[in-house]
């Protein structure tokens, strides 16, 4: 792990044969998907893409190849399948855990086996992402699996899939790009890419949202540069299955060529498209239960599914005012023990389209609830569900985003409350909806037109469930030098925290500064070293360090020292640690070595001590948590 | 659709086809029947020759040489509209007994599920493309196993008639594999809660 110097992707470029295909991987919290693109077929902006149908389990003993792959990972009882009914075309053993489609309906009975939501454990700072903790609510004898194991699980049965599918151009020869929810802290990046790496093969990681940007470019086939013109800030809102993700893209103009430029990131919100099915089935439920039917997990899933579809068809057409909903019994007496009940126009509304995308101030803040003196050991969801009030306030802080970019000099005044974007694209399931994409559209218009600001359009031709597959396989293809890349560089400055030099009062900490030791908008595969400061660290002893990350301080130069900073400037992450191991050194010696930031080209940043002699070791942002989750 | 009122409804047609798939599988002859008759096919999905991998066929040892169904595939079939519709529990209940109203909520499970695995697992598409009530000529050497010609048959092409009915035609069918030793015959598991 520390061995970072010898990068195995650089040796397998110099090894491997020339790629066929550039391939992008959309590693969903809840489906994942994997597109491609032909690069001897393609040419410029003309790229051939397809998407793989990806053979799983449906039922036991039966494969089909569906576009999705559901991330949900089944851990069945030994008896309880079978011999022979969970091999998958291209296993020569039987399977210990089973992902995709057949996990999801086995896991909704089953819930105590079902893994679900590992990508957004994987990024959780309060649990140790490699420890086998999933399912949390398991009982003993089940043998749980790390969110890393789970990722690394889907991963590979894409590459398995790509492989059996594609025989002559093998997975790990290709270039392959994974994304990532633009939130994502350097830890999770990494461990994202561990993951890949344990599946077999070692990827690019890109920005869901830039992928979302980059499959509607390929998708305009060239016209984009008329739908949009330099001085343009898109915002791309991206709202999943289980998260929501924005993103700033500054369209810029350089030797004549659009670029687009990727200026902010928004923060990690675990707030998507299942919550809102849930939230209105369990409303339903409880409707029905006042009317004395109670129902059952079994049921509880059915009636998810029948909201799904109630809420999608009322929310696609504006004049429908019900939607029946019939819960199947659950017996094979399919009359008379079926649960028939409706979703109204009304309900949706309140429910969905004010519930989650309320039309609110452009000053309205998502509001946050003292989390309980006991922290439950589960998944840190949004506790406000407007997602309006999270991209106002996304908005608000990024006022300043492209004060110092070329080009937008001066179009930000002191009167701007937010920054104000003049396009929208929409990236999500959620978004088939015409009527949410048109409340989030309003709402956003609503916000300009009160600081006098021209309405921002929306980008038209989004795919929006595949679109950051496709995106992806496009970036993996632009990368190569195929196409238009999107820039920007790294999304956030980083800080460790130094105790500052003044003299010790007793019963007070003495306060904390922060170094900046990684700056706003590194580019891949650039290398800084923090000037002047020489750490002295023990061979063997490992050192923490508080970590700090921020997504709007971009003039802070690497090496500055921060004595104050604003209360949501910065955002303290997991502590990191450098562990220097002897490596011909002895055990207790002191090493004086310089920190280096440097942005790989895979799309994560490191940490690097670097001795005197040149000698390099790897700073961990993942550390294991020996005392476990508070 | 004026002159069609004396033609069975949905669910009548849906245990129409129900009955003839069970009837074909069981009875040789009536499949026989079936296939001669030319209705067979396009009224019910199941007996097209799914591409399934590698099915069991034996060639009937018969004079003249038929093609013996593959049970497997109709099985899947009856399997994924069980599993999606609820078709056989639904063809099971006596109807007798229940209201319209508890039979149309059944209904809605039953016919969206149908339309999805339709939907999921063949290409269905028009054998004719004009709409239904128009007027049609059907010139020489028309392809008789698609287009059935009703009413005062007389005379030679070019046949000039009204399209009762636009036909059905499955361009594609796609089922799922099945293990080497998956038994099909298990349409739907018991269930048994702990």
């Amino acid at each position: 792990m520390n061995d970072i110097v010898n990068d195995p992707s650089n040796e397998s470029l110099n090894h491997a044969a020339e790629p066929r295909y550039a391939i992008g991987i959309d590693l969903g919290t809840t489906h994942s998907a994997l597109s491609y693109v032909d690069l001897q077929a393609s040419d410029g902006e003309q790229a051939v893409d397809a998407v793989l149908p990806i053979p799983q389990l449906t039922a036991p003993g039966t494969i089909e190849a569906l576009p999705l792959l559901p991330s949900f990972l089944y851990l069945p009882h030994p008896n309880e399948l079978p011999a022979g009914e969970r091999a998958l075309p291209w296993s020569d053993t039987e399977e210990t855990a089973i992902a995709g489609e057949m996990a999801r309906s086995r896991g909704a009975t089953t819930p105590i086996r079902l893994v679900s939501s590992a990508k957004s454990w994987l990024c959780h700072p309060g649990v140790d992402r490699r420890a086998a903790i999933l399912p949390t609510d398991a009982p003993d004898e089940v043998t749980r699996v790390s969110p890393l194991d789970a990722s690394t699980h889907y991963l590979r049965h894409l590459r398995q899939a790509w492989n059996a599918a594609h025989p002559e151009a093998p997975f790990d020869q290709q270039s392959v790009t994974v994304t990532i929810p633009a939130s994502f802290d350097p830890g999770a990046r990494e461990l994202t890419l561990d993951a890949a790496r344990l599946a077999g093969f070692t990827p690019t990681l890109l920005e869901e949202p830039q992928a979302a940007l980059y499959s509607w470019i390929q998708g305009s086939g060239g016209r984009w540069r008329k739908q949009v013109a330099p001085g343009d800030i898109i915002l791309v809102v991206d709202v999943g299955g289980g998260t929501s993700d924005f993103s700033l893209i500054a369209i810029l103009e350089r030797d004549g060529k659009l670029e687009p430029h990727r200026v902010a990131v928004g923060d990690h919100i675990l707030l998507g498209g299942d919550n809102m099915d849930l939230a209105l089935a369990h409303f339903v439920a409880r409707k029905l239960a006042a009317n004395g039917t109670q129902l059952d997990a079994w049921q509880m899933r059915a009636l998810t599914y029948g909201c799904r579809s109630a809420k999608e068809a009322l929310l696609a057409d504006a004049n429908a005012t019900t939607h029946p909903i019939v819960v199947p019994s659950r017996g094979s007496k399919l009359i008379g023990g079926s649960i028939r009940t409706e979703l109204t126009r009304d309900e949706v509304t309140a429910f969905i389209t004010d519930g989650f995308f309320p039309r609110v101030e452009a000053s309205a803040r998502p509001t946050v609830r003292a989390r309980a003196g006991l922290t439950q050991l589960g998944l840190p969801y949004a506790q406000d569900a407007a997602i309006t009030r999270h991209l106002a306030a996304f908005l608000a802080r990024q006022a300043g985003a492209t004060a110092e970019l070329e080009g937008f000099t001066g179009r930000v005044t002191a009167d701007h409350t937010f920054l104000h974007p003049s396009a929208v694209l929409f990236n999500g399931g959620v978004f088939k909806s015409g009527i949410l994409a048109q409340r989030v559209m309003d709402t956003i218009n609503d916000w300009l037109y009160m600081e006098g600001a021209e309405p921002a359009r929306m980008l038209e031709g989004a795919d929006l469930d595949l679109a950051v597959a496709r995106g992806a396989a496009y970036f993996s293809y632009a990368r190569r030098g195929g196409g238009v890349r999107i820039r920007g560089g790294t999304a956030r400055s980083y800080y460790v925290g130094v105790e500052s030099s003044m003299p010790a009062i007793p019963g007070m900490e003495p306060p904390l500064e922060a170094l900046c030791v990684a700056p706003f908008g590194m580019e891949e595969g650039s290398e800084l070293e923090l000037p002047g400061q020489e750490f002295g660290l023990v061979i063997g002893e490992p050192v923490t360090f508080r970590f700090f990350g921020s997504t709007t301080r971009r003039q802070d130069r690497i090496g500055d020292v921060l004595e104050f900073w604003g209360p949501d400037e910065l955002h303290e992450m997991n502590e990191i640690q450098a562990t220097l191991p002897a490596d011909g050194r002895a055990a207790g010696d002191v090493v004086q070595v310089k920190l280096h930031a440097l942005a790989t080209d895979a799309g994560t940043l490191e940490l690097l001590a670097v001795a005197r002699d040149g000698q390099r070791w790897k700073i961990e942002f993942d550390v294991r948590t020996a005392t476990g989750v508070q | 659709m004026t002159q069609q009122t004396n033609l069975p409804g949905f669910f009548s047609r849906l245990s129409i086809a129900f009955g003839a798939l069970f009837k074909s599988l069981g009875d040789a002859e009536f499949a026989a029947r079936v296939r001669d008759d030319g209705v067979g096919p396009t009224a019910a999905p199941a007996p097209v020759p799914a591409p399934a991998p590698a099915p069991v066929v034996k060639p009937a040892p018969a004079p003249t040489p038929l093609r013996a169904p593959t049970p497997d595939s109709a099985l899947q079939l009856l399997s994924l509209f069980q599993r999606e519709a609820r078709l056989i529990d639904f063809a099971h209940e006596n109807l007798t007994s229940y209201s319209d109203a508890d039979i149309g909520a059944a209904a809605r499970v039953v016919h969206e599920g149908c339309a999805r695995v339709l939907r999921e697992h063949f290409t269905i598409e028009p054998v004719r493309s004009e709409a239904e009530g128009a007027r049609i000529t059907l010139n020489e050497g028309f392809d008789a196993a698609s287009v059935r010609l009703t009413g005062n048959v007389v005379g030679t092409a070019p046949f000039n008639g009204t399209l009762s009915h636009r036909g059905w035609r499955a361009a594609s069918v796609t089922l799922p594999q099945l293990a080497e030793h998956h038994d099909a015959r298990v349409l739907a598991p018991a269930e048994v809660e702990l």
